[in-house]
């Protein structure tokens, strides 16, 4: 509790034990006969303590209000409502229904305290120390202290403060804070780890190589505590309904006190002054709009909250919103639907050879290459490879190359290679990169290298015309043949290949210009060379950025780890959102509608229309902070 | 320019009135309060004194609010 909240406490505890004293005992009796006062206003006098005691601070904003001419606010409401009942006589009930008040209104802003550090606890991945290696051995520095290229110790259990390079020690990372994933990462000397993660197992020597401020950690901080400034629509909504809200029912109140004892007197009946009078004041007490005003902003930073800890990061209440309305992906293939490294994955030898031997003999010639295809064919081979059996090697560059293998001549490259060596090839029809092998002169066979599909992307494609997506488009520069036979594979709705950067902003303009105004359309890229269609698309979403700065900053929402799988899981949680924010204002509208009506006619307590105030605030609050929790 | 304050405010209809208050003092280009996280986003106009036009939006911050805090 703050000490804001624990002062209002003890003023609640005082006033409620005064009220009760006041209620038990016949105090104005008895000191009626002592002092020379009424007993009437004895009784007056005494139970004017408690309230004052309950709504001095409510009363003095009620005036500042009004001289500041703010005049139908809650505070106004509550001290006319209270006040009327004092002046009609109801003491008891006029200290009450402020106490209720008070009471509700330190339940709400406790309730709302807890959700909001519970949902800023979620994202709280800030490390609050680094240890400094320096002469006199290690000390504990504030992160934002340390330079870059210094030394800094994580031991287990501890943060990694700052980005940086390992120097010294091998450990597994827990990345969960950052991505949702719970596969620890292993690390060893030469790998860069990033701010954020937890350090479990060994000891590990850190050089940094960046400031604090630039830090992974500071740049997901950054970007998620700012993202409820951007506001969504229903935000707006609620914040025009409110302003027109209030005075309307205060003008209304006014009408009821005044309008039906009027007609009463001209049509020669009694005016009922009083009885109308509390109906209105009841009506008063209904009018404040909070309940819809907290929960609606309560339950996106819930959204965004439980986002974050899956490793999606949303820039904004209102790309949460949209989210939820996507009706086209457009999907990037490289790196968002395959993996963007290259493996082999067919073996075809000509008669005669074997694949062992093919892929052996490729490996071998390929030794000294550093091309990622070459590597792809190292790592294939996976047994270590003997420099000496490898002499003569010759890159012809953009083709291949050539070299001693055990004594026989290899040759290795692509089709134009080939028919520069005039070897006179079948038609292949595989689709991926196909590295060619002549052994002595002889074709022996090829290797196809191909980009491989991610593990998840047909579910994640699946999963996402569940969600009612229309269309998953794909957008590749990528030649035909690999294109259509990934989209083939993913049950993608449509290719577009051999694109260049240019193309792909022009494609989704093209779908923007097609789809119906409510729709919106989602870009998903790696946030390479992504910058234009990231931008243009209503939704631009990043993947695998962790320790992308680019990445972070084109996009609207991103994923911290390369999981396609995590778009649906983003707009699920949208829905989530959307669904409970619907939810609290219909639920709010109802209740307060309701009682509104029954307050007006007379059968309404002034016990109820608190309950319509704060119990319905108090119950959207509770309601908000299911956002949070979203089933995987 | 844009810059962040730490502000304290017990309500989400204050903050919607502070933010009200807020864009509407001289000197303020736009102002966006969030009351979750408790943060006042000003963007101030081009040569703007912004100690002074803090100032300002915190008088008329208070005037709508008497119980909220900026910090600057």
């Amino acid at each position: 509790m703050t000490k804001k909240q624990k002062k209002i406490l003890y003023r609640i505890l005082l006033s409620l034990f005064l009220l009760l004293l006041f209620s038990s005992v016949p105090f104005a009796t008895i000191l009626a006969k002592v002092v020379p006062v009424k007993e009437q206003w004895m009784e007056l006098i005494l139970f004017l303590i408690p309230y004052l005691i309950i709504g001095y601070d409510i009363l003095r904003k009620a005036i500042l209000g009004v001289f500041n001419g703010k005049l139908f606010d809650e505070n106004f409401l509550m001290a006319v409502a209270t006040l009327g009942a004092i002046i009609l006589g109801d003491y008891k009930e006029g200290s009450a229904v402020m106490l209720f008040y008070q009471i509700g209104e330190l339940f709400q802003s406790y309730a709302v305290g807890k959700s909001r550090k519970n949902i800023a606890a979620l994202m709280d991945i800030r490390p609050d120390y680094a240890n400094l290696v320096t002469e006199e051995g290690t000390k504990k520095v504030s992160p934002e202290k340390v330079e870059i290229g210094s030394a800094i110790l994580v031991g287990p259990g501890e943060k990694v403060p700052i980005d940086g390079i390992i120097t010294e020690g091998n450990s597994s990372l827990n990345t969960s804070a950052l991505t949702g994933e719970s596969v620890p990462r292993e690390v060893a000397v030469g790998d860069e780890v990033i701010s954020g993660c937890i350090n479990q197992t060994g000891v590990l020597t850190i050089q940094t190589t960046k400031d604090f401020g630039e830090s992974t950690v500071s740049k997901i901080l950054e970007l998620v505590e700012n993202s409820s400034m951007k506001k969504s629509k229903s935000e707006g909504f609620i914040t025009r309904f409110a302003k027109v809200y209030t005075p309307v029912v205060c003008i209304l109140a006014l009408l009821l006190a005044l309008v039906p004892p009027v007609i009463s007197i001209l049509i020669g009946r009694e005016g009922n002054w009083a009885f109308w009078a509390t109906n209105a004041l009841t009506t008063l007490v209904i009018s404040c709009p909070c309940a819809l005003v907290i929960s609606i902003p309560l339950s996106f930073f819930g959204g965004i909250g439980g986002a974050s800890a899956r490793g999606i990061l949303i820039k904004g209440s209102n790309y949460l919103e949209a989210l939820a309305n996507t009706k086209y992906v457009v999907c990037d293939k490289t790196g968002t639907l395959t993996e963007g490294s290259f493996r082999v994955t067919e073996i075809v030898p000509q008669p005669g050879y074997s694949k062992e031997l093919l892929l052996e003999t490729a490996a071998l010639a390929e030794l000294y290459s550093t091309h990622p295809i070459s590597k792809s064919l190292k790592e294939a081979y996976g047994k270590s490879l003997d420099a000496k059996r490898v002499t003569g090697v010759e890159e012809i560059s953009g083709k291949g190359v050539r070299a001693q293998v055990d004594g026989h001549r290899v040759c290795a490259g692509n089709k134009k290679f080939m028919r520069d060596l005039g070897i006179e090839l079948e038609n292949a029809n595989s689709i991926g990169t196909l590295v060619y092998l002549v052994i002595d002169d002889t074709y022996a066979g090829f290797i196809t290298i191909a980009d491989e599909i991610k593990a998840g992307a047909n579910e994640a494609v699946s999963s996402l015309k569940k969600q009612g997506v229309k269309e998953v488009v794909m957008l590749t520069g990528d030649n035909k043949a690999v294109a259509d036979a990934v989209a083939s594979k993913l049950h993608l709705d449509r290719v577009e290949s051999e694109l260049l950067p240019g193309d792909k902003v022009e494609k989704v303009e093209e779908l923007l210009e097609k789809r119906l105004p409510n729709e919106k359309l989602a870009f998903v890229g790696d946030g390479i060379n992504d910058a234009p269609v990231l931008s243009r698309a209503d939704i631009g979403i990043a993947m695998g950025a962790l320790g992308s700065d680019a990445a972070i900053e084109a996009a609207d929402i991103v994923l911290m780890d390369d999981d396609p799988r995590k778009i649906a899981l983003a707009m699920r949680i949208s829905g989530k959102t959307l669904g409970i924010v619907r939810q609290n204002i219909v639920f709010a509208l109802v209740v307060k509608c309701s009682c509104l009506l029954f307050g007006a006619i007379g059968s309404l307590s002034m016990w109820w229309a608190i309950f319509a105030d704060v119990g319905v605030m108090v119950l959207a609050v509770l309601n908000a902070t299911r956002a949070l929790r979203i089933k995987e | 320019m844009k810059k962040t304050y730490q502000i304290e405010v017990d309500c989400a209809a204050c903050a919607l009135k502070m933010e009200e208050a807020a864009k509407k003092t001289e000197g303020v280009m736009d102002a966006v309060v969030s009351f979750m996280t408790q943060k006042m986003n000003v963007e101030f106009a081009e040569g703007a004194d912004e100690k002074k036009v803090m100032k300002a939006v915190a008088k008329a911050c208070k005037k709508v609010e008497p119980d909220c805090e900026i910090e600057f």
